[in-house]
């Protein structure tokens, strides 16, 4: 190739890989405007993708002030409140599960603890299993596919492997039957903690394949671009082509596919939950709130249906956010 | 590989409770069990073993059968053995060939379902692309799977089986009573195959709407093609493989057992069998449905990639 079609590639190159771009200096794409602020103005069209990035900012502020609002509220979600059950049938006085102005969302069957206090607890669980189990695989899965694309040969064989072997599982039943036989406490934590602790590495380490799928791939074919030859070229070592020119690129698939997981490592704790091998009572999680209204699916249902909005609630609004997120970061979108 | 990696797994269920010092015979025979028997057990199991020797035992008991001695009496555990409750008293294989069918009914008639609603809905959607029609299927389709199917499952039961009276939300084995057996798993069927429509809807519109913009598919309208042939014979057949590939790990990890689905209906199938062990803490009935459930996986993987040959002349060459 000659030197004035060269030159002109250099500088293009940064503009072919900008599907991985997101807030690089360097890629200055179009008008003069950086790729995240092209991804941002996009996403604030974005309507939907708005309200469930509104809806989960919320249930995260709820689920950082759980204690504080069940104060305010002057609900325990541990207290029982037997006198608003009744004593034959084990569920609640009232009408719809016993709402009243003092229970906002009624009371459970048998112990007629608070559930509005309850499903406020309950995000707790559900968004720190969500985030915590994403970042563990967001960080094996970043540095197992960077090292697979970046080096190849048998390291990339090797991971490559590991990878499609994950994925080909049945992975509910492998989490429930790890997270069954792990014991009770473990590193000074005990009962919920550790429960909490089991369920978050296995969650990561069954959904790390994800990302490190994208991330491989994207690595080995950003490995052979332009701009990294001209680094090469120019001297730079392995770890700086590995940190200044390849990590920043990979930036914006690892957010679209975290952003993706979340809702999934939600529903995943959920059903661990409801069958039993989550988080166990008295502490408060949607998934085991549902599995105890299976009993009242008839007498009480409204015991049933909040629990299980809530998950669908939040769930969904993670699903639009992430959605949005990534329809923004994609160059190849029209909108 | 899978087979590998089924072994490197599994080889985990006997290394944790090890390296966390759960007494593993003790979860074996049950916790108010005496001593001495669960001594017995320990010894006839091999638990004093290394992990590999534990693992080739199990794996050896599969093809020739398991005798397990110590402790005085002998237990005999017939080939295929893949394990044996001692909480029970029983082998696991026999308790897997009776649970398997209904797990294989639900899973086959949700998936043949799921394939005709996911597909159609999605290819509509992409050919109809931004219409009323396509939003309209889209949001439906991402508030599917936004709700657990456990969750669904209650709504529905509480709805038709409680509410209208419908149908009767009671397991009838299929050698009782064909319709008994239909209207039991018709709700299931439906709360399975709607989440997984849900899925494979979205999934194809967007592989679709890829395909469409590929220079073949111009090429094909250019030639003078009508739409209907491009789209069929062309732009279909690409769609397929992401889907097939996606078939084969759903179908595996459900005839393995629908965990979710089967304790929700109260179907007596292989999910249902391993969430009372866990319950039970009867380890060798976990770790035999495990095993037929990789099992499971690995044969739907192969016939996928048999099928793939099917829609895919570049395979057959390749």
């Amino acid at each position: 190739m000659t030197a004035p079609l060269h030159e002109p590639t250099a500088e293009a190159a940064p503009s072919a890989a900008e599907e991985a771009a997101v807030a690089g200096a360097e890629a200055k794409a179009v008008q003069g405007r950086s790729l995240g602020r092209i991804a941002w103005e996009r996403l604030k069209r974005d309507k939907l993708a708005l309200a469930g990035g509104t809806v989960v900012l919320l249930l995260i502020v709820i689920a950082l002030l759980a204690p504080v609002i069940a104060h305010l509220v002057g609900q325990d979600p541990e207290a029982h409140h037997e006198d608003l059950i009744d004593p034959l049938f084990g569920t609640p006085t009232g009408s719809l599960g016993g709402i009243s102005g003092e229970h906002w969302l009624g009371v459970e069957p048998v112990n007629g603890r608070d559930i509005f206090a309850r499903i406020l607890y309950g995000a707790r669980i559900s968004l720190l299993v969500g985030f915590l189990s994403a970042i563990v695989a967001v960080v094996i899965g970043t540095v197992l596919g960077v090292l697979a694309g970046f080096f190849g040969g048998w390291v990339d064989s090797l991971i490559s492997r590991v990878m499609d072997g994950l994925l080909a599982f049945p992975q509910l039943l492998f989490i429930i039957a790890l997270v069954s036989v792990m014991p009770n406490n473990m590193l000074g934590l005990t009962g919920t903690g550790v429960r909490l602790f089991v369920m978050i590495l296995v969650i990561g380490f069954f959904g790390w394949p994800y990302i490190g799928r994208v991330v491989r791939g994207q690595t080995l074919s950003m490995r052979e671009r332009e701009y990294v030859e001209a680094a090469r070229s120019l001297g730079a070592g392995r770890f700086y082509i590995l940190f200044k020119e390849l990590l920043p690129n990979l930036v914006a698939p690892i957010i679209v596919y975290t952003t993706m997981m979340i809702p999934t490592n939600i529903l995943t704790e959920a059903a661990l939950s409801f069958l039993g091998v989550g988080v166990k009572p008295p502490t408060a999680s949607w998934g085991q709130m549902l599995s105890s209204a299976i009993d009242y699916y008839d007498s009480d249902p409204m015991y049933m249906v909040i629990p299980g909005v809530a998950i669908f609630i939040t769930v969904l609004a993670f699903n639009l956010f992430g959605d949005g997120v990534r329809d923004a970061l994609d160059p190849k979108g029209s909108r | 590989m899978l087979v590998v990696i089924v072994m490197v797994v599994f080889s985990i269920f006997f290394l944790i409770p090890k390296w966390a010092g759960v007494d593993i015979a003790a979860s074996f025979v049950g916790k108010q069990a005496d001593p001495a028997s669960i001594k017995a057990v320990g010894e006839k199991l091999g638990l004093g073993d290394p992990i590999y020797a534990q693992v080739w035992e199990f794996f050896r008991g599969i093809f020739v059968g398991r005798t397990y001695s110590g402790g005085g009496d002998v237990t005999e555990c017939a080939a295929p053995c893949f394990g044996y409750s001692f909480r029970s008293e029983q082998a696991i294989w026999p308790v897997l060939t009776d649970r398997f069918p209904v797990t294989l009914g639900l899973a086959l008639g949700a998936a043949v379902l799921w394939l005709i609603f996911g597909l159609a809905a999605g290819v509509l959607s992409a050919l109809k692309r931004g219409t009323l029609w396509d939003r309209g299927a889209m949001i439906v389709a991402l508030a599917g799977v936004s709700l657990p199917i456990y969750f669904t499952g209650l709504l529905s039961l509480a709805a038709f089986s409680y509410g209208l009276g419908w149908l009767d939300a009671q397991y009838v084995p299929l050698s009782d009573s064909f319709t008994g057996w239909l209207g039991g798993m018709i709700l299931p069927w439906i709360t399975l195959a709607f989440l997984y429509a849900a899925m494979y809807a979205r999934i194809t519109r967007a592989t679709m709407m890829e395909i469409l913009g590929e220079d073949y598919i111009r090429t094909a309208r250019a030639k003078g093609l009508r739409e209907g042939v491009v789209i069929r014979k062309h732009a279909m057949r690409s769609t397929m493989t992401p889907i097939l590939t996606m078939l084969g790990m759903d179908l595996g990890a459900l005839i393995g057992g629908a965990i979710l689905t089967e304790t929700t209906f109260s179907l007596p199938g292989l999910g249902q069998a391993v969430l009372n062990a866990i319950k039970n803490q009867d380890l060798p009935v976990i770790l035999g449905v495990t095993l037929i459930t990789s099992l499971a996986v690995l044969i739907a993987n192969l016939v996928v990639d048999v099928l793939y040959a099917v829609i895919d002349p570049r395979v057959r060459l390749a």
